[in-house]
Formats: structure tokens, sequence, C-alpha cells
């Protein structure tokens, strides 16, 4: 595949001249008519048409007149006016469009009157008013009477698609933009055309309910074209492309107007992907986000988790000014002096106070690279320790040596481009629908012709759309897993096609071996590696040099090197030699005393299975960071209000390495992460050099990547040997002890979607899956099952019979009724019990 | 500074021709004319002497504007107590001055306060910023928003200036019943549109009485609120 498209780019272009509005044009081959009259700069009114979905011609909005060369050569005009989104132009075509022919502008004014002759004309309340292509249409290629006079079709309005999705059917011209997204490019397929002639509608499947297969979502939905509950992450896209108020959301119903909103480009804090988006926003108020058009990153389309989920900055328990911790106990308000004196005089005891044992830096995953840089700055800097760690979830040594040889600053690497090119996919702890978003509709978009393996428990239903096969692999095992995959293995066999691509996941991490072995697939097939993580600020964090072992630039902590080169940009003497601790090691170190403070960014003590909370408690000085009230907030000594996204500028780093930057949507007073540690190094005596995103941008230039040497070794790490894998995979009858798999539903009950009903109706109920011979042996049928770790309570879960490896018990991670690392203080690979018949 | 001045200003008198002596352009008045003239004024005044007043004796007396005088706005309603006012916010969008704040919301059905699936929320005209042109009158889709005649639009403070919805909707008239309620039973909200809602229906009466049996507009309750007013105007 890649091979013929590099082919094709080679090439030069076939092209065809063709007359529009007797403007001369060459263009190329099988250009659709309206796409080429663009490219001229006629605009033909459409409403069907998107140039990301395939051609319809269902509105006829864009007629227009065709000549065309016949067989003798002499120009043949078509005997009625043609559809221009649907027709490609061929040689010597001739095309006049309601510029210059009557005919087609008669043509088009009677289907605007055949369109309009059914709308309900409701635009003062209809939330589309104003940003309307029917209406500006209407307005600029209709009749300004219509003739008309009979009583109008009308239906119930709306129809709730899913608590977020409304459809009002009076509305709808039937353009099918909607019902093809959902097929083509979302593949959920719930709404399609019904009936005929007037009582032609976009309907819901009514078929009877086909059976529960566990993808349904919380809230109201219709059925999908499976007879199951409508579920998709992706539907908010139709309401953007709909050319009318059809298709409208709960969220923005009513809300405002198109001239009320102050729109600001931006890009989405929700994943790692770096989509662009729009927010608009009035008063000081966010209403509504949009996708952007980005063609290199999200195309035209987000994840509803994008586009709805932005109420969580303005929850009521928002900070706005510092807190400082009172002789009683009690966090008062403060002002920013006293609250900087007191987190500095709180730092410095913890640094160089008498037995003084350092501080713990936890910034959190959602953290811009300015942020994370200053993060790590200020741990070795200012703090004068490793003891920094973004990775608020799962993570390993083997991890960190895998990002500093093969991710941190390697530049753009696999794009969303090349994964759409590849030939062959394998993911390995990595579900492209749930933990990647437009990722998935990268691949989607490629389906079937790529070939896609998922290395995971079970066919999930995202893998299951992308065509993939599954390589059964319990988790914890999938370096042995990939070290079995031989020669022979169908696997290794496409991947060996030039362009294929490896997805590392971040729940991989907790699989030993499995990096290594990644990077030795890659190896032997030729592919690439790339590591797709789930957080925003990972991957900027891994460049800035957020991590106990890396440095920015790529830097290895350990190798004197790198150490310098640091060191001597930052204008400081030395940096601390040793590895710092990982997230775990720092929450179990202040648990245990060994640290007296912690800095803690934007972390949920709710997404780690280390004792969070313990560790805030036992530590004798906690700064908090933090854009809203969290438990963690609670049990700081200062707390210091930070900025959500909407209101600072910075950058992203998605996945691919791109840098994804974006200017203030909002502004207010709200500082952002890296000033707010410039000050506090400042009370402590050091300039940090962090107080602006271009003084940070200015530094990390100056760094630039470091050679070689000085970074980190590829990890080398075993993986579990086959016969414990085989062990782990098998179930024995009576058991109750299971492997523990898990992975986050793209909506679920994230801190970043909170204040949102809407949104939370769409995410998928929560259910616990077993195989077959699983919840035989350890005596469930159905019903309930509990599901407990280490800690006391359990989760309790309706179990749903999956064709999945043996020996494993699959739940969300965070969602309603199913928050795993809280509950069961478990990871997964780890080992639960399970209890039938609750 | 001065000196530099000066000079520029007498460069400037020349040059508008200020140093030629000042010519009346009237005609020149001969003989008694002449004489007469400075106390010529003073028959304008006797002429006026016995000509009818018109000075208006504003405030002591008021007197009525002309018909379509653009007065302050009012927000009116249907025949049942419903609010006439979607909150489609067109009126904000013609407004020339930027007065007119609206945010829309969602009707429930149940206990409408508009016909429709949509009302007004929020409603605010800022009088600092009117400048009673009309164009607001004009957008309203559903005649909501018309002009009164009231003139007397002046306070101590900005705040006081901004009118909220409950200053500008119309009184309660005569037997309608105060939103929110369901809508007349049977109908959809185009009756209202076309004004085929001409009173209110005893389903919504009833509605009332059940959610709030305390509304003064309710005609049980009607009477007893209305007394002590007339007490009060004694």
């Amino acid at each position: 595949m890649t091979a013929t498209a590099d082919k094709a780019g080679s090439q030069a272009v076939e092209t065809v001249n063709v007359t529009i509005d007797g403007k001369a044009i060459s263009v190329a081959k099988d250009t659709l008519i309206i796409r080429a009259a663009e490219q001229v700069g006629i605009e033909i009114p459409r409403f069907c048409d998107h140039p990301l979905l395939k051609p319809a011609g269902a509105c006829r909005q864009c007629l227009v007149d065709v000549a065309s060369p016949g067989p003798d050569g002499n120009l043949r005009a078509f005997p009625k006016p043609q559809a221009s989104c649907t027709m490609t132009v061929t040689e010597g075509m001739v095309v006049n469009t309601q510029n210059t022919s009557e005919e087609a502008e008669r043509a088009q004014k009677g289907v605007m009157e055949l369109l309009l002759i059914n709308h309900p004309l409701d635009c003062p309340v209809c939330d589309k008013g104003g940003e309307c292509p029917l209406q500006n249409q209407a307005m600029s290629h209709g009749n300004a009477e219509s003739r008309f006079v009979d009583v109008k079709r009308v239906f119930e309005k709306p129809l709730a698609l899913s608590s977020e999705i409304l459809l009002d059917r009076e509305r709808c011209v039937l353009c099918q933009r909607c019902t093809r997204f959902s097929d083509e490019i979302a593949g959920d397929s719930f709404i399609d055309l019904q009936n005929r002639g007037a009582m032609q509608q976009i309907g819901t499947f009514n078929e009877d309910v086909l059976g529960f297969d566990g993808y349904g979502p919380v809230g109201i939905a219709a059925e999908d074209e499976s007879g199951g509950a409508f579920s998709s992450y992706f539907s908010g896209n139709t309401v953007q492309i709909c050319p009318v108020g059809a298709l409208t959301s709960s969220a923005y119903r009513f809300r405002a107007r198109p001239f009320d909103l102050v729109s600001a480009a931006g890009i989405s804090e929700h994943d790692s992907s770096g989509s662009a988006i729009r927010t608009d926003h009035r008063r000081g108020v966010i209403l509504r986000r949009l996708a952007d058009n980005d063609p290199t990153v999200n195309e035209e389309w987000i994840t509803d988790k994008d586009r709805f989920a932005f109420a969580w900055q303005n929850m009521p328990d928002r900070l706005t000014r510092p807190l400082v911790r009172n002789d009683e106990g009690d966090l008062v308000e403060a002002s920013w002096p006293q609250a900087i004196a007191a987190a500095a005089a709180g730092l410095r005891e913890a640094v160089s106070g008498k037995k003084a044992k350092g501080v713990g830096v936890l910034p959190g995953g959602r953290i811009t690279l300015e942020d994370a840089y200053a993060y790590g700055k200020f741990a070795r800097v200012v703090l004068g320790t490793n003891d920094v760690d973004v990775r608020t979830r799962i993570a390993s040594d083997e991890e960190q040596s895998f990002l500093g040889s093969s991710v941190a600053s390697t530049g753009l690497g696999v794009t969303f481009a090349d994964l759409e090119r590849a030939p062959s996919v394998l993911l390995v702890g990595f579900e492209p629908e749930d933990e990647g978003g437009v990722v998935f509709l990268r691949m989607k978009k490629s389906s079937p012709k790529q070939q896609v393996f998922t290395v995971a428990p079970f066919l999930s239903r995202g893998a299951h759309k992308l065509g993939a096969q599954l390589v059964e692999a319990v988790p914890g095992y999938e370096g042995t897993v990939l070290a079995g995959l031989t020669k022979a293995a169908d696997a290794v066999k496409a991947l060996s096609e030039p362009g294929s691509v490896i997805v590392v996941g971040e729940r991989v991490a907790g699989a030993p071996g499995a990096f290594t072995e990644a990077l030795a697939l890659a190896d032997r097939t030729g592919a690439r590696v790339v590591w797709i993580p789930r957080r925003a600020g990972e991957r900027g964090a891994v460049e800035a040099g957020a991590l106990p072992g890396l440095l920015p630039g790529g830097g290895d902590v350990a190798v004197a090197k790198a150490r310098k080169a640091v060191a001597s940009a930052w204008g400081v003497d030395d940096l601390p030699r040793t590895r710092g601790r990982d997230v775990t090691g720092i929450l179990t170190a202040a648990s245990a005393r060994q640290l007296d403070a912690l800095v803690v960014g934007g972390v949920q003590p709710t997404d780690l299975t280390a004792d969070m909370i313990k560790a805030l408690k036992a530590a004798k000085f906690v700064v908090s960071l933090e854009v809203r009230r969290t438990d963690a907030t609670e049990l700081a000594d200062v707390v210091l209000p930070v900025a959500p996204p909407s209101e600072k500028s910075g950058t992203f780093v998605n996945w691919e390495g791109r840098l994804r930057g974006f200017a203030t949507a909002i502004k207010t007073d709200a500082m952002s992460d890296h000033r707010v540690l410039d000050m506090l190094a400042r009370e402590l005596g050091v300039d940090l050099g962090t107080a602006t995103v271009d003084a940070v941008n200015a530094e990390l230039v100056t760094l630039g990547v470091l050679e070689d040497s000085a970074r980190m070794a590829a990890p080398a790490v075993e993986a579990p040997a086959a016969k414990a894998a085989e062990k782990a995979a098998s179930v024995a009858a009576g058991t109750k002890s299971l492997t523990l798999a898990s992975w986050h539903q793209l909506i679920d009950e994230g801190s970043l979607q909170e204040g949102e009903p809407y949104l939370a109706g769409t995410g998928r109920i929560a259910v616990a899956r077993m195989s077959p011979a699983t919840a035989e042996a350890v005596g469930v049928k159905e019903g309930l099952v509990s599901v407990q770790g280490t800690h006391q309570s359990s989760i309790d879960l309706p179990v749903v019979i999956t064709d999945m490896v043996d020996g494993v018990v699959w739940l969300p991670a965070k969602s309603p009724g199913s928050w795993v690392a809280a509950t069961l203080g478990l990871a997964p690979g780890d080992s639960v019990s399970v209890k039938g018949g609750v | 500074m001065t000196d530099s001045n000066d000079a520029v200003w007498e460069v400037n008198r020349e040059r508008d021709g200020g140093h030629q002596p000042f010519e009346s352009n009237l005609p020149k008045l001969s003989g008694m004319g002449e004489v007469l003239a400075p106390v010529a004024g003073f028959g304008i005044s006797l002429r006026n002497f016995f000509r009818p007043t018109v000075t208006e004796q504003y405030p002591r007396e008021k007197v009525p504007t002309m018909p379509r005088y653009h007065g302050r706005h009012q927000l009116n309603r249907y025949a049942d107590g419903l609010e006439k006012c979607i909150g489609c916010e067109l009126c904000a969008w013609a407004c020339p001055a930027d007065a007119i704040y609206v945010e829309g919301a969602d009707n429930p059905l149940d206990a409408a306060m508009s016909p429709g699936e949509r009302y007004g929320r929020v409603y605010q005209i800022n009088y600092l910023r009117c400048i009673f042109c009309g164009l607001c009158i004009e957008a309203c889709p559903t005649r909501a928003l018309t002009m009164t005649n009231e003139y007397e639009l002046a306070g101590p403070t900005r705040e006081g200036l901004i009118y909220e919805k409950q200053d500008l909707l119309a009184p309660m008239g005569e037997n309608m019943l105060a939103a929110p309620h369901p809508m007349v039973p049977g109908v959809g909200d185009e009756a209202y549109y076309r004004g085929e809602v001409t009173e209110v229906d005893p389903a919504q009466v009833d509605w009332v009485r059940e959610h709030r049996p305390e509304e003064p507009t309710l005609p049980e309750n009607r009477k007893r609120h209305a007394e002590p007013v007339e007490a009060d105007r004694g």
C-alpha cells in the first residue's frame, strides 16, 4: 500500500482540462465538478456534499449545466442539469453553474423551494440559526417567496438518539451527512433513511433488541443498526456537520447564538492526539467546543469527550485564590505573596532543614510541555532531586528506558498519516477507540485494507470495528506473547510489509518485557514502534524531562555528559546524579516518611493504585497546584490555583511528537503551572526562568537534542516464561483467583468529564467480562460478579460472558461503579479474587 | 514657544483674510429704519404676548406622546399569560447599539414559560445604550417585543438602567394566568403564532391550581389580591 502511495506521490498527477463558467482550469483526474469549481473560486450551493465523506448526490442542491465532448469530439450537453457533487470532470468538459446558466439557477431555486416545503422555518427557535447552510443558501440561492400553501408535514420533536444527541426530523433535508458519517467514519450506524416520498425521514433502528453485549450507554439511547442501544464516541460530529438544525446537542440546546460567541482555536486536553478544537465562549463561560479542521491530525473530527467535556473547569469547586493551612489546621484563603511565602518556607525546610529528607514532585499527566519542563527543572534545580514523575498510572523502569531511548527527542516519528497508510498495525496494550479517540478514526479510514492485530485479552468493539485479529494475551504477559510470535505468525508476516507500525500503549508498562519485546519485534520485522499514551501531557513531559531518570533533550540523569550539558544550560554546577523514584516510589516513600514534602499537580488520588491519600497525610508538607478542589488539595498545606487549559497558553506534544501550541481562549487572572513554579522558585532564591511560555521554549531550543551517548540504553527486560503465560491463560475449576484486565473507557468518570450529565449518559454501562470457561470455573452464570483486590471494598458488576482469554476478568478502569485503582488498589495484570452470584 | 505660536497665528490670520475689515452682507437700512433698528426686536416679543402658550409644563403636566413614539420596550404575553418571547435573540442581533442581551433556554413543555421549545431565560435591555431606533421591534418574529410610549427613563445608577425581564414584561391582563403552565391542550405553538389562542383554557387553570394554589392570577385568588390594591389607592 505504502509503496503504491509513494509511487503515486512521485508521479505527475494526471490532469484534465475543463471550463467552468468560462474559466479554463486544469485539475487532477477524478476531481468532482464541485471541487474543481472551488479551485477557481466558484461556489456551488450544497448540503450533502462533504469533502471527507463519499459523494451521495442526496440533496440535489448543486445542480449545474454540463456539456462534454462526445465520441465525435463535438460538445454535447447533458439533457438535464447534473449534480456536481457526484460527477467527476472529464477532458474538455464545459460546466455552467448558477452564475452563467439560467437553467442551473432555475434548477437550484426549484430544489431549494422543494427542500423548504416541509421545513418548519422555525429559525428563531433553532440552534443552527445564524450559522445554518440552509438558512444562508436559501437567502443566496432561493426564491424569496414560497408557493407552498398546504399544511406542512410534522414529526414529533425532538427525538433523543442518546442523552446528548437530539434529532428534529422536521428540519431535516435528507442530505444523509449524518448517516454517512456514522457509517463510513465512526462505524457506529445508528440512524438511516426510512420510508419513501413525503414521509421519508432519518430514523432510528426499531428492530427488536438482539441481545445486550455490554456496550450500551448509561443514559437513554436509540437503537443502533445491530438492534443494540446506540452508543458512539463520535456522535457529536454529526451535530457539527448537519447542514440544517436537525441534529442538536443537549448540552448546547437553546444556549446561545453564533454572534454571542467568541471563538478561539485550541487543542484538546483530553487525549494524546492533540486534536484541534474551537472553543466558543460568552462572558467568560465556555458554551461549546467544535472540531477544527486540521488535515494532518484530527481532520475534521473529534471525540465526544473533546467536544462536550469542558464543564469541569467552571464547576463551583474551582479554585480562584490560594489556600494556606492556618494554625488551627484549616485551609483558608490567602493572598498570593502569603501563599508563595508559606509554600517556600515549607519546601525550604524539607530541602535544607535539619534531617531534611527531600521532596517528591508529581505533576500529573495533563500538563503542557512548558509546565512539565518547569516541574522537572524545579525538582532538579530548586529541590535538588530527581523524584519527579508525571505518570500517574502504572509505570515501570523498563518503560522509562523505552521512553528515554526510543521516544524522547526523536521528533516527529510515526504520524497519523503513517498510521493510516500502514499496511498492518499491531496494537499492544492499546485500545484505539477507548484510549486513542481520533487514532481510531484514522485507522478506520484504512479498514478493511489495513491488517490490524491486537494483543489483548479480548476483541473489544473498537478493535472489532477495525477488523482486528486478536492475539490473545493475559495482561502482564504481553511481552511473552510478543516474544512467542514466530516468523510463521500472521502478525509477523503482516508486519514485515514496509510501513507497518507497532503501537504500544501506556498499559504496557505493567507487562514486564513487553517494551523490550516490542522493540525486538520491530527489529525482526522492520516495523516502526510508536508509543501512544492516554493523557495529553505525557509525551510533552517525556520531551521536557519530567521523569525520574530523564532530562530534557532525551538525556539520562545517570550519564555525566547529559547532566553536564543540561547543568550548563541551566547555569548550575551539577544536577542530582541518581535516577529518582517513580510515582509509586514517591508515594511509598512519602507514606513511610522517607520524604518530607510533596509538590502535587493535577493528580487524582483515585487514579493511583498506591495509597496517595496516606502519602499526603504522612508527608509533613504538601504543596498542591490545582484547578479545582480535589482530595489532594484538601490534604495540602498550601494550595496554589492554576489555570485550566482554556485559560492559558502552551504546547501539548501529541503522540506523534508534533508540537500542538495553543493560545489563551479566555483571558483570566489564572496562571499556568510554569508561572507559579517560577514565582515559587524565586521566593526560594532561584531564577527558574519559566515565567512565560516564550522563555521556556527558548530554553528548550537552547538545550536541543542530546547526543546518543547521553541517552538511555534501550530496555532489556526478560518477559515472563511462556509456561507462566500459559498457566495464567488457563483456569482451574473452583478457583477464585483471576488476572485483572482493565482499561479506561473513553467516556467514563474521569475528573475532566465531571459536570456534564448529557455526555456521561453516552458512556458505556460498566460490565465485567470473562470467558465462558472462566465464568464456569468461578461459578458465575449471570447477574452480578464481585471482584475484590487488596482493599476491603469490592467492585460488583453485571457479568457479560465474552469470547476471551481464560483466567482473566475485565473491568472498566473508571466507569460508574468500577473505579479499579481506587477500589481494588490493583493494576491490570494483578491477581484478583472473584465471587459470582452476589 | 509662545512667541512662535503667536507668529503662527499671525500668519494664519493673514492667510484667512483676517486683516480685512468686517463687512455685513445684510441689506443696508436707510433713514427711519436705521434709527428704529435697535428696538425693532421688541416687536417680536410684543407680538407673542397675544399668542397661545406652547411650553409644556413637564413634569407637573404630562402631555401624551404621539401614538407611535418610541419609548420603553415591553415584552408581551399571549391571552393565556404565556410569554411571547422565545429567546431567539434576533432583537439582540438587530440592535445597532448592542443594548440587548438575551439568553435562551430549554422550555419545559409541562410547565412552559412560552409556547414551543425555547424561551427567553435572561432578557436585558441597557437603556444607557438604547437609541430607540426600533430595529429590535422589526426583528422580533413573534411580536413579543414592542415599544410603549413611556419616556421617563432616567435614574441615579447605571445598574438601574439595565432593565431585566421582569421590568420589561407587560403587566398581566385581566384574565391572564401567569406562566409557567402548559400550553392550551391540543394546539401547537403555531396556533399561538397565528393568534388562535384568545383565552385561558380551563385545563391550564386546573394545572396551576394543582401546582401553585396560591397563584394570584387564579380566578379565585384574583379578587382577594385585587381588593387591597384598591384600598391602597383610596
